[in-house]
């Protein structure tokens, strides 16, 4: 198992001054830029009243999460939360499809390790899967005769190679910026400081109440510690929840591809559609999370 | 021996969730026994549901892989 290239971490391309660019970064990068485009794209085309074709496309799915949006926060405020919900829906769906985009992954770069970074040759290579794959067979075509015997040796040749990989130091010039524990940990802090903020904006400083609450006896101010480390707990669970489904997919994909034998790759298809699924799924749990969460925040405790 | 605090990690994270999807779809074929016409809605929320039991299953895989790759 070790022989499969897992990193939990991002890793450094080349660095710019203090900035260390990962794969990551460069993979959000382009998944962001090319947001940006389709939105000056779609800002700039000229609008058919009765849409039809791309217009109709884009403007069924905004549709949709505006009537998500209000089916949850009511009229008023769904204008005020739908441009931060579709947005981080948006941003997560196609970050988490990014990281399925087959060369994703494979496409690796050499890197010297010992100028830290400062030279790294973009030589494309081949896949890494494979190669061990094709040294598993060149193993078993040996004169062995138990099976057990041939599968240690097969791991401990994987092993081999692992480390001498690791010499060189190949890294994937792309990664899904999802599975990359600092983006969903930014995700999840900007989603709970809106939340204090519009909980601020719509109840003023009287929303602080729901976590200092002295006046109304003693349960109520441990519950009031209870709300507090919960808004701690959100920011760990939202960011572990899209870090740990999206990199637990990518780790799933690498392992059964590896698993699966060379002449039947359809095996890891099933699984491939899995993850699609699962993409899909986080990023709607995270914009409906952020907006129930919202929503709650600004609604007063008296009134419920 | 090595590799059996990975094992650990994952066999006994996996129990809670296990059991609480398969409440959660238990509840939800009822539902929509009881009244299939409203299955596509109960269908949505019974996904979303298991996303969330799923994801404590995700933490103690990631610790898993913490533990194996790290």
């Amino acid at each position: 198992m070790d022989s499969l290239h897992v990193s939990i971490s991002a890793e450094t391309l080349f660095k710019i001054g203090p900035l260390a660019v990962t794969n990551s970064i460069l993979s959000g990068s382009i998944v962001t830029f090319l947001l940006v485009a389709l939105c000056v794209y779609f800002g700039s085309m000229k609008k058919q009243l009765a849409p039809r074709g791309f217009q109709n496309l884009l403007e069924s799915i905004l549709e949709l999460l505006y009537n998500m949006t209000k089916d949850v926060a009511g009229d008023t405020k769904a204008r005020l939360f739908f441009p931060m919900i579709a947005t981080s829906f948006l941003y997560i769906l196609l970050n988490n499809w990014s990281g399925l985009i087959p060369g994703n992954g494979t496409i690796t770069i050499m890197k010297n390790e010992n100028s830290e970074g400062h030279s790294s040759s973009l030589v494309p290579q081949a896949v890494a899967a494979n190669e061990t794959h094709g040294e598993v067979m060149e193993v078993i075509n040996d004169e062995h005769s138990s099976e057990t015997m041939m599968e240690e040796e097969a791991i401990d040749e994987e092993v081999g190679a692992s480390e001498e990989e690791r010499h060189i130091g190949k890294i994937p010039l792309f990664r899904a910026a999802t599975a990359d524990l600092n983006t969903t940990l930014a995700l999840a802090l900007i989603s709970v400081f809106l939340t204090q903020y519009w909980g601020v904006r719509y109840l003023g400083l009287g929303y602080f109440k729901k976590f200092f609450n002295f006046t109304a006896g003693p349960i109520f101010t441990f519950v009031g510690i209870l709300e507090l480390v919960s808004e701690f707990a959100k920011i760990i669970s939202f960011a572990f929840r899209l870090f740990g489904n999206v990199f637990a997919g990518e780790v799933l994909l690498v392992v059964i591809a590896a698993l699966s034998p060379k002449f039947f790759p359809i095996i890891p298809l099933p699984f491939y559609g899995l993850e699609v699924f699962v993409g899909f799924i986080q990023a709607l749990v995270f914009a409906m999370l952020s907006l129930v969460f919202i929503n709650m925040a600004t609604i007063s405790h008296d009134e419920h | 021996m090595e590799g059996l605090p990975v094992a650990v990690a994952i066999g006994l994270g996996a129990i809670g969730p296990g059991i609480g999807i398969g409440l959660i779809a238990a509840k939800a074929m009822e539902a929509i026994g009881r009244n299939p016409e409203a299955a596509p809605k109960i269908q949505t929320n019974m996904i979303l549901g298991m996303a969330f039991a799923e994801a404590i299953a995700i933490y103690a895989l990631v610790i898993a892989l913490i533990l194996k790759f790290v």
